[in-house]
């Protein structure tokens, strides 16, 4: 057995360590070895954004993320984002636009965005669109998606 | 009055969890003790089986079962053609075909083990399409029967498990005849012919397939599974596995998206309750990504034969289509559209004289299942190319033609489709006005000569679908229980399933309509088959209507239960009192109890009433006959979808830039839920027109991911103009019909007419791709060809 890696991190704010196996993603570590399994696996390869999660700020694909590289980041999953402000305006966005339907997208669809109006705020609907052309949704047509992310968005703007 | 729910603008319930990435799919569920299995497929696309070796898979640390057809003896057929067995004995037929299955400690041991199976194929001729199937001489998918008789081990079970096998690779055909076809071309001014098209697509829900299941002591099963129809599968695993009904439990954790793929068992379904029996653990399995693509169902490829005549005046006279299914390797769903696609053709506009002749042929290519919209997207795209070209070769315009021919409000087509509430002409008016179609196709049609490359087009198309239930079994049904408490707080327990399409947000609108109370009064249980009544499952868009209505019943009984009982206690006269906003009241204002309070009273009186109840309902309507003819839904919905595209002749790059729909549903019952189904269902058709291909070739998928298998984004999708016509259905819950498949049908079929506005060249063949379009209108495709061989 090759040992694994060890890492520290942080996750939605709480500092851990973990050893990890060097072949592991982030995904396969979020969920299998600490149980948040509001981050999803859809494809595995980059192409679905179902597994979004924030890495220093940034959205990343987390199925192409070795866990072992997440040592010494920052890491917010949806059940990080859920709980800040700007994530608790998406979700009210979304539930009210009528933005979920099977909601597997959605928790990589929601950290997409705000990771999207935190640098966007006043995004015009062509860069909403742009911003969540990584994330596959087969139920909505997207349409009250993007409605939400404007919504949530305006709302920012307003505060 | 309380102010009603009916037509608002209703959040669904699961969707704050959802959001939070609370909710947890089968995928999020760790069952303690769970071993992991993973499937073995074919390493040929049609192959003998000489021989398995497993033993160096099962002498791997780690590894708790290994199995094949062999450890299996009792195993039967299952699919719609029960012509499948979920290991398979003697012969691969697919690349996705199950050979061997392994259940181990973990995901990464089960897949080591499955690279030391060993297998022996001797290869056979592949059978690659329904042309080469029908070829004279061509080899048989399946020439024998599946098991006993050619399986020594099989044999000395003696079980009785076989598929008797086919002397042809024709695995279902449908015919159905009204009138007469040759009085109808006799009488005929113009005719047309053309060869359709239609090609693979998936399903490709985010939430991928899994299961879990496990068995008690005592034997009893429990199955948390994905399907759309819980009671059917019951009975179905029951039969494979020699048990009582009874004593299987399904639960359905919230499933990551259905439109059809969830309506049949699938051969991992069996394999991993084989594990589960013979290991006695618990045994979970949760595909790939890429297994997905390669062992879910298709929707059906399909070869369309069409000839169709009209009159000088524009009335139409005949139909004929011929079609042959690509059915795969085996029968699921897919083999069974024709039933839907032949209600488009005989009754979607007035035809006198039709007839139509199907056949699924068996391939050895991936075989086809039920998809959002049955059937009824191929055979829309086909009938609505024919109603331009004739309404061209008469001299009408499109709308006109079709208006001439269209169905009215209680009509009874030839085939016996009742139409009792019908907006069709509406919808057509509407979609058209809203759009501005006439005069943007005349303006697009005059600019065929002018030299920029990038032109604009526009296109119509209209569709018929089931809306009232579908009777495709004997009865259409759903029970229903209801649960007042104490505190005036509703359970309501439906057989219907919730698949993301919000079924469980508008069966509560409507029992919180009926009872006066708010949404925020009612929970629903609707994903356990030992709590909850029978259903047929989700499919044929009949949730809201089917098991709207019986929630609805459910309620009213409630009702005259609580107020039977108030007008006791109050010595007022029933009929004088309702219920609103959580109390009950006297001539629409006085309020004499408050709902919860009353409900408690009534422990320990001799009036003891905790409402339990329960309701079923059955549309009353005929069955079809043997001759297909007959009514197949208590009620039809109707669109009309105007498509405007841009066509770069240059690239062959078809753009989707406005959808203009409109759509009779009955009537709007939650106007936030509605507007999502058809949306998501404007996009499906559209990925369906535009960019999706399964690309099959011999047998072997070679697009098994989203890098290749192109579903829409949301920087493509296309402005949407969406109206309802209301017309009241008088037996739909508060008037409303099924709306869940009707907006993915005509995309396709407008986006064809608007590329042949835009260019004045017609594609009968799907999908409209760059390279598909840009050879077809430089010339360089060939029409398809009616298969020399059918
Ligand atoms: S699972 Fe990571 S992008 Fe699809
Ligand atoms: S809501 Fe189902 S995939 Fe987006």
């Amino acid at each position: 057995m090759p040992a694994g890696c060890d890492i520290a991190f942080t996750l939605n704010g709480v500092k851990r360590e973990l050893n990890v196996p060097a072949g592991m993603s982030a995904l396969e570590m979020l969920r299998d070895k600490l149980g948040l399994t509001g981050t999803k696996y859809g494809c595995g390869e980059g192409e679905c954004g179902a597994c979004t999660i924030l890495v220093d700020g940034r959205s990343m694909n987390s199925c192409l993320l070795f866990a072992a590289d997440c040592d010494g980041r920052e890491l917010v999953t949806i059940e990080g984002v859920a709980t800040t402000p700007r994530g608790e305006r998406l979700r009210d966005a979304f539930v009210a636009n009528g933005a979920v339907q099977c909601g597997f997208c959605t928790p990589g669809l929601m950290v997409q965005a705000s990771s999207l109006i935190e640098r966007q705020p006043c995004a015009t609907e062509t860069e909403i669109r742009r911003g969540i052309e990584g994330n596959l949704c087969r139920c909505t047509g997207y349409r009250k998606i993007i409605d939400a992310i404007a919504t949530a968005a305006t709302e920012k703007s307003h505060e | 009055m309380s102010e009603t729910l009916i037509g608002k603008r209703i959040p669904k319930l699961d969707a704050p969890d959802k959001a939070s990435g609370k909710t947890r799919y089968i995928h999020d569920l760790e069952v303690p003790g769970a071993l992991h299995a993973k499937i073995l497929r074919s390493a040929q696309v049609h192959a003998r089986i000489v021989s398995i070796d497993t033993s160096a898979a099962k002498a791997l640390a780690g590894v708790h079962a290994v199995i094949t057809a062999a450890d299996v003896p009792w195993q039967r057929p299952i699919g719609v053609a029960k012509d499948h067995l979920p290991l398979k004995t003697d012969r691969v037929r697919s690349l996705r075909d199950e050979v061997a299955a392994v259940a181990a400690d973990s995901e990464e041991i089960a897949e080591t083990a499955l690279r030391l199976i060993r297998v022996q194929y001797e290869p056979l001729p592949v059978v690659a399409t329904p042309d080469q199937a029908l070829a004279p001489g061509a080899p048989l998918i399946h020439p024998e029967p599946h098991g006993a008789d050619s399986s020594p081990h099989l044999k000395s079970a003696g079980a009785p498990v076989a598929f008797a096998g086919k002397p042809d690779n024709i695995a279902m055909t449908f015919e159905y005849a009204q009138g007469d076809v040759a009085k109808g071309e006799a009488e005929s001014d113009f005719v047309v012919e053309d060869v359709f098209k239609l090609h693979y697509v998936t399903h490709c829900c985010m939430g991928i397939s899994g299961v879990i299941a496990e068995f008690d002591p005592n034997g009893n099963l429990l199955l948390y599974s994905n399907t759309q129809v819980p009671f059917l599968h019951k009975r179905e695993f029951a039969e494979l596995l020699g048990i009582d009904p009874a004593r299987i439990r399904i639960i359905q954790p919230p499933i990551g998206g259905g439109f059809g793929s969830k309506l049949d068992i699938y051969p991992f379904e069996p394999i991993v309750i084989f594990l589960a029996k013979i290991t006695r653990r618990p045994v979970k399995m949760v595909f790939t990504r890429e297994e997905e693509f390669l062992a879910s169902p298709t929707r059906q490829p399909v070869l369309l034969k069409l000839r169709s005549g009209c009159r000088k005046d524009g009335a139409l006279t005949f139909r004929t289509v011929e079609t042959v299914h690509d059915n795969g390797a085996y029968t699921s769903w897919g083999a069974t559209t024709p039933f839907v696609m032949m209600q488009t053709i005989s009754s979607l506009y007035r035809v006198p004289h039709c007839q139509y002749l199907t056949r699924a042929v068996y391939t050895n290519n991936p075989y086809a299942g039920s998809f959002r919209g049955y059937g009824n997207l191929q055979a829309t795209f086909a009938v609505e190319a024919h109603m331009d070209k004739l309404a061209e070769a008469v001299g009408m315009d499109g709308l006109a033609f079709r208006l001439k021919n269209a169905q009215d409000p209680g009509e009874v087509t030839p085939q016996g489709m009742h139409f009792k509430s019908c907006g069709f002409k509406d919808c057509l008016a509407t979609a058209a006005a809203r759009s501005e179609f006439l005069r943007k196709q005349a303006e697009n049609r005059a600019r065929w000569k002018d030299p920029n490359p990038v032109k604009r087009g526009v296109g119509i198309a209209s569709m018929l679908h089931v809306g009232g239930g579908a009777k495709i079994y004997p009865s259409d049904g759903c029970g229903t229980i209801l649960k007042i408490d104490d505190f005036a707080h509703v359970t309501l327990m439906t057989g219907a399933s919730e698949i993301g399409q919000g079924s469980e947000t508008v069966l509560s609108q409507l029992v919180c309509e009926e009872l006066g109370l708010p949404l925020s009064a009612v929970t629903v249980v609707n994903n356990d088959t030992d709590i909850t009544p029978w259903d047929v499952g989700v499919h044929a868009s009949r949730t809201t209507f089917i098991a709207g209505n019986s929630a609805i019943g459910a309620a009213k009984k409630a009702k005259a239960k609580i107020l039977a009982a108030a007008a006791a206690k109050a010595g007022v006269p029933e009929n004088e009192l309702s219920l609103q906003s959580g109390y009950i009241v006297r001539s629409g204002k006085e309020k004499l109890f408050e709902l919860g309070k009353f409900l408690r009273g009534l422990h320990f009186s001799d009036r003891a009433e905790l409402v339990m109840t329960t309701f079923y309902y059955e549309p009353p309507s005929k069955h079809q006959d043997k001759g297909f003819k007959g009514d197949v839904s208590a009620a039809y919905a109707w669109a009309t979808q105007v498509c405007e595209i841009e066509v770069d002749t240059q690239t062959g790059i078809v753009r989707l830039l406005k959808v203009t729909g409109a759509h009779d549903v009955g009537r709007v019952l939650n106007r936030l839920g509605i507007e999502g189904q058809i949306e998501g269902g404007i996009v499906m058709g559209q990925g369906y027109a535009l960019t999706e291909d399964l690309m099959v070739e011999g047998g072997v998928v070679k697009n098994p991911n989203f890098r290749d298998y192109k579903l829409v984004t949301a920087p493509e999708i296309p402005e949407m103009d969406v109206s309802f016509i209301e017309t009241l259905d008088g037996e739909g819950p508060q008037g409303a019909k099924g709306v869940g498949e009707a907006p993915a049908i005509c995309i396709a079929a407008a986006v064809a007419n608007a590329i042949y506005n835009a260019t004045g060249t017609r594609i009968t063949a799907l999908p409209f791709t760059p390279e598909n379009v840009y050879r077809a209108l430089h010339g360089a495709a060939k029409a398809p060809a009616w298969s020399a061989a059918a």
